[in-house]
C-alpha cells in the first residue's frame, strides 16, 4: 500500500514537472509536431486496419444473431454505427494504442534514462520531464481525437462492406440504419473518451520510462507495465466516464 | 574554482562518500580515480547536481551550488558541459542537431550562428563531414568527439568527463585525454576527469585526487603518484603485471 502511495505522489510529481513553464516554446513546437508524426500519424496504419475488421464482425456477429423477421434489418447497420462510436472506436482504439504506443514511450524514454541521455538534458539544465513528456502529450491530445474519428469512418466503411459483400443486409438499408436516430452526442463522448485515455497512455507510459533504473531488461519490464497499467486505467475510466457522460 | 566540503551521501544504509574535502583548480585537468566501486561517479554527479548529497557543500566559485533551487541552478549549469561515460549522445539527433540542441535552448543566436558554432566545435575536436549522421552511425572514439564538442558548444566554465575513454582502444584514448587537457588550457576551463585509467592520469594528471571506498586517500600530481608510499594507492596504481615490472625491474 505505501508502494502503491509512494508511485502514485511520484507520479503527479512528475506531472508537476512536465506541466511547467517550457523554457524554449519554439524548441517544444518543432518536437510536438515530431511526435505529431511519430505517435499519431503512424498509428493511422494500424487503428484503420483494425477498425475496418472491427466494422466488419460486428455487422456480421449483428446480423447473424438477430435473424429474427421481426427486427428490420436497417438495424444492423444502426448497431454497427453505435457499437463503433460508443465503444469500439474510443476504447478497443485506446486499448491498441496502449500498445503500440504506450510500449514505444516507455521503452524510448526509459532507453533514454538507461543511456544517460536524460542526465545530459538536466546536466544542461533542462527540465528533462518537460522537454521529453509534454510534446508526446499535447501530441496524443491532439491526435487521437483524429485517430478516433477515422476509426469511426473505416469501422463503419467495412462493416458496409461486410454487410453488403455478405448478402446480410442491403446497401440502401445499412446506409438508413447508419442514419437511423442518431445522436450526435455520442460523438462528442467518444472524443471525451478518448482524449482522456491519451492523456492515461501517454502520462502512464512516460512515467514508467522516466523511472527506470538498470539496463534493458528492466526497459523491457518498464515498456510492458506500460501497456498493462495503461489498459487497466482505460478499462476503469470507461466505466466512469461512461456513467459520467450517458447517465 | 570548484569546491567540495565535507560531502556526504548515503544509498540507503550504503555509506557512498565520507566527508569529502577538495579544491579542483581553474586552467587544469583535475582527476579523480579510485576502483570501480569506491564512489567517483556519484561524487562527480553529486558536484554536477545530479545527485542529492546528504550533507556538505559544493562551491562554483562563490556560490553554493547545492542550496540553490532548480531555476538558481539552471543558470550556472549553462556554463556546464558534461562527457558521460557512454557519450549520451541524443539518439534521435544528428550529430550537428546533437551540439546545436544547447544552443537552441539557451542562445537566441540566428541559425546560420548556431551552424557556425557546431562547425567550429566539430572542426575542435578533428570531425569532419559527419554533420549529417546519426550517433548509431558513429565509431566510440567518433561519439566521445561528438560529446566533448557538444559539451563545448556554450563557452563552458566547467568541463566534467565521466571516464572519457573507456571502451576505446588506447591511441583514441591519448587522443581523447589530449582533446580534454588542449581544451581545458586553451579556454581556462575547470575540468574535472573520472578515470581509473594509468595512462590518463600519467598523460594529463595535473592534480589528482585518490578516492578509496567513499573517502579521499590520496592527493598529489602526475609525478608524486608514481612515487607515493601510499600502500593502497600504489596497489591501484601498479595492479598490472607491466607496471609491476616497470616499479621493481629487478623481480
Amino acid at each position: 500500500m505505501i508502494k502503491f502511495l509512494s508511485q502514485f505522489g511520484r507520479y503527479f510529481l512528475l506531472l508537476k514537472k512536465v506541466f511547467s513553464r517550457p523554457e524554449k516554446p519554439y524548441v517544444y513546437y518543432k518536437q510536438t509536431m515530431h511526435e505529431l508524426v511519430y505517435l499519431g500519424f503512424y498509428s493511422v496504419g494500424i487503428v484503420s486496419i483494425i477498425s475496418f475488421f472491427m466494422g466488419a464482425v460486428i455487422t456480421l456477429q449483428t446480423a447473424y444473431n438477430t435473424e429474427n423477421p421481426i427486427y428490420p434489418t436497417y438495424l444492423i447497420g444502426l448497431g454497427c454505427r453505435d457499437s463503433i462510436i460508443l465503444e469500439f472506436s474510443s476504447t478497443i482504439s485506446a486499448l491498441i494504442l496502449a500498445g503500440k504506443v504506450g510500449s514505444n514511450i516507455a521503452s524510448e524514454i526509459g532507453t533514454m534514462r538507461v543511456t544517460e541521455q536524460i542526465d545530459a538534458l538536466e546536466m544542461m539544465g533542462v527540465n528533462s520531464a518537460s522537454y521529453l513528456i509534454l510534446p508526446k502529450i499535447i501530441a496524443t491530445l491532439l491526435f487521437f481525437p483524429i485517430l478516433t474519428l477515422l476509426s469511426i469512418c473505416v469501422g463503419i466503411l467495412g462493416g458496409w462492406l461486410a454487410g453488403t459483400s455478405a448478402g446480410v443486409i442491403t446497401s440502401e438499408n445499412f446506409i438508413y440504419g447508419i442514419q437511423y436516430a442518431f445522436i450526435p452526442y455520442y460523438i462528442t463522448y467518444s472524443l471525451i473518451k478518448t482524449v482522456v485515455f491519451a492523456f492515461i497512455i501517454t502520462s502512464v507510459s512516460s512515467f514508467q520510462g522516466y523511472y527506470v533504473d538498470g539496463g534493458s531488461l528492466e526497459v523491457g519490464r518498464a515498456s510492458t507495465k506500460a501497456v498493462v497499467f495503461s489498459s487497466v486505467l482505460i478499462l476503469l475510466f470507461n466505466v466512469v466516464l461512461t456513467q459520467l457522460l450517458l447517465s | 574554482m570548484i569546491s567540495v566540503r565535507h560531502l556526504e551521501k548515503w544509498f540507503n544504509d550504503n555509506h557512498v562518500l565520507n566527508d569529502i574535502s577538495v579544491t579542483f583548480e581553474t586552467g587544469k585537468t583535475n582527476l579523480i580515480i579510485g576502483r570501480s566501486g569506491s564512489g567517483k561517479t556519484v561524487l562527480l554527479k553529486s558536484i554536477v547536481g545530479l545527485h542529492e548529497v546528504d550533507s556538505g557543500e559544493i562551491w562554483f566559485e562563490d556560490v553554493l551550488f547545492n542550496k540553490l533551487n532548480f531555476t538558481e541552478k539552471k543558470n550556472i549549469r549553462k556554463e556546464m558541459g558534461m562527457l558521460f561515460q557512454g557519450s549520451a549522445l541524443f539518439d534521435s539527433l544528428t550529430v550537428e542537431q546533437n551540439i546545436q540542441f544547447p544552443l537552441d535552448m539557451f542562445t537566441d543566436n540566428t541559425q546560420e550562428e548556431k551552424i557556425e558554432r557546431v562547425n567550429f566545435c566539430l572542426n575542435r575536436v578533428n570531425i569532419k563531414n559527419a554533420n549529417k549522421l546519426f550517433p548509431s552511425e558513429l565509431s566510440g572514439g567518433m561519439k566521445k568527439r561528438v560529446a566533448i564538442a557538444r559539451a563545448i558548444s556554450l563557452k563552458p566554465k566547467y568541463l566534467f568527463c565521466d571516464e572519457p575513454n573507456s571502451g576505446l582502444d588506447p591511441p583514441n584514448a591519448i587522443l581523447i585525454d589530449a582533446l580534454i587537457k588542449e581544451i581545458t588550457e586553451e579556454y581556462l576551463i575547470t575540468t574535472i576527469v573520472n578515470t581509473h585509467d594509468m595512462n590518463s592520469v600519467i598523460e594529463i594528471g595535473e592534480n589528482i585526487v585518490f578516492i578509496n571506498e567513499g573517502s579521499i586517500c590520496w592527493e598529489g600530481n602526475k609525478d608524486e603518484i608514481l612515487h607515493s608510499d601510499n600502500k593502497i594507492l600504489n596497489d591501484f596504481v601498479f595492479a598490472n603485471a607491466l607496471a609491476k615490472k616497470l616499479r621493481n625491474p629487478q623481480k
